[in-house]
């Protein structure tokens, strides 16, 4: 949804994507506008597989030029793709396809709790969030709290991006809605329906445009715009607390 | 006692009994999520799911879950780890069967969810999303589809998630589930297997734009038993994916 709300207001030049749509309902309208029709803009779309988006950042995070794979041979998203090319196992084995680095000028993602270094604590749903934080120029991170350098120090398996990577830090609790975040939020299932409903024209879109971001200066006003009871219905305040480790010497 | 049910709730069912107890599935976005929690609660108590965001689970769920992301679904989970960790035992051979869903199908069981010309003007679907990997790397496949002739094309467009080709590594389309009825692919052409209760041979025919092999000896769809469905009717208590109302694309 995020990918389609940017793209609508006319942002995006360029996709790089293995799924661009709403989770609730399918379609992305915004995009299939842009793709279909050139409205507000044309946009470039570089399709791939999860699994290539994966590999492509990965090679990155791991300052190499490309990985190797087996998926997608046969089917059309790897044929004549730029970043996607065959190549020769060198010690003999079947060929296979070199998925080539995606190096994002800056990512965004967002965590638990991290210290005022960046040292980041994240669990629960992980997907490609430390692949991007590592593969980027520039990361931030946006935690639901800063907490004091001991949290994180008591827990170094649990620091999934070293602060060293971090430009820059910030708190903002809520900052990843209308997702969850395991322990912290809900996902409010309920923005996603109506975004997909008022998406599906350009004039609905507009007036989302208008009503959640243009006419809010900022963050506060947001989440006044969502009401102290849309909020607190989507907090998680049960506690499902994880085991403790012991790291004696 | 003859139960009432929808088509949907059977589709459900039909994907539960194609996995087999001890086996390692590939879970799939919507009806999957509940048909693996059925087969885990009736006949194949042992298999474990892989999710394309990293979870790893060997129990359902304990409260309905919209995707594989939100909270309830990483609760009681055996393992959280990354996307590529979980794309890697899957590139390994290690998940012996995945659901795929799809817009179009042709007879090879190549589908697309990328765009389609089929109605005329151009369609922009969302894309492979982890798709194009499971068609490309699961011991076997099982697909999931509406019935419908403009769905069931000679050719596709686009092909997204590769079906049989010469030269494929492993796997490929094993099963077809539809609206109307379960077909076999996995020789490389589409045979009914068995159709939905009140299906007929003509209406199959009718709804598939290519030839299919398909007769009233036919036997139906064996209906949801009363377990089944109350699993089903727990997992799902709205009827958010297994009601009747049509979802908007």
């Amino acid at each position: 949804m995020a990918f389609d709300q940017l793209i609508a207001a006319g942002t995006v030049a360029k996709v790089i994507a293995a799924w661009v749509g709403n989770v609730a309902g399918g379609s992305g309208y915004g995009f299939r506008r842009a793709y279909e029709q050139g409205q507000p803009r044309r946009i470039v779309m570089e399709d791939h597989s999860n699994f290539t988006v994966g590999l492509g950042l990965k090679a990155a995070a791991m300052g190499l030029p490309y990985l190797p794979t087996f998926t997608g041979l046969g089917g059309d998203i790897v044929r004549g793709h730029h970043r996607i090319r065959p190549i020769e196992d060198p010690f003999g084995g079947p060929s296979l396809l070199a998925v080539g680095a995606i190096k994002p000028d800056v990512a965004i993602v967002h965590v638990q709790r991290a210290d005022a270094s960046g040292n980041a604590h994240l669990w629960g749903n992980l997907g490609l969030t430390v692949e991007a934080a590592y593969a980027a120029r520039r990361t931030i991170v946006v935690c639901e709290e800063i907490v004091p350098d001991e949290v994180i120090r008591s827990d170094p398996n649990r620091t999934m991006i070293p602060g060293f990577l971090v430009t820059a830090v910030v708190e903002e609790p809520g900052g990843a809605l209308p997702s969850s975040v395991q322990g912290y939020w809900r996902r409010d299932f309920e923005t996603f329906l109506a975004y997909h409903g008022l998406s599906k024209t350009a004039e609905g879109y507009q007036s989302w445009l208008k009503q959640w971001v243009l006419d809010l200066p900022d963050r506060p006003a947001y989440l006044r715009h969502m009401g102290d009871a849309a909020v607190e219905r989507l907090r998680v305040i049960d506690r499902r607390l994880a085991a403790a480790a012991n790291f004696a010497p | 006692m003859i139960a009432t049910y929808t088509r949907r709730e059977l589709m459900v069912v039909a994907a539960a009994r194609e996995i087999r107890d001890g086996e390692v599935v590939f879970v799939g976005m919507r009806l999957p999520l509940l048909g693996f929690g059925l087969a885990k609660a009736t006949h194949a108590p042992t298999a474990v799911g892989l999710f394309e965001n990293g979870v790893i689970r060997d129990r359902p769920a304990e409260a309905f879950i919209y995707t594989m992301g939100d909270p309830p679904n990483i609760v009681g989970a055996i393992a959280c780890l990354g996307l590529n960790d979980v794309m890697s035992l899957l590139q390994q051979g290690r998940v012996d069967v995945g659901f795929i869903g799809g817009a179009e199908i042709d007879p090879h069981g190549n589908l697309n969810t990328t765009r389609t010309s089929g109605s005329g003007s151009l369609v922009r679907l969302p894309g492979s999303g982890g798709g194009g990997d499971i068609a490309s790397l699961a011991g076997r496949t099982v697909l999931i589809m509406e019935h419908e002739p403009r769905r069931f094309r000679e050719r596709v467009d686009y092909i997204t998630s590769p079906g049989h080709f010469p030269g494929r590594r492993r796997g490929g389309p094993a099963t077809l589930i539809t609206t109307l009825g379960v077909f076999d692919l996995s020789r490389g052409q589409v045979r009914a297997v068995s159709l939905h209760p009140g299906v007929t041979a003509a209406q199959v025919r009718q709804a598939t734009g290519f030839a299919i092999t398909v007769d009233d000896s036919v036997p139906p769809t064996t209906p949801p038993s009363m377990d089944e469905l109350a699993y089903i009717r727990r997992a799902d208590p709205e009827g958010f994916w297994t009601g009747e109302r049509r979802k908007s694309e």
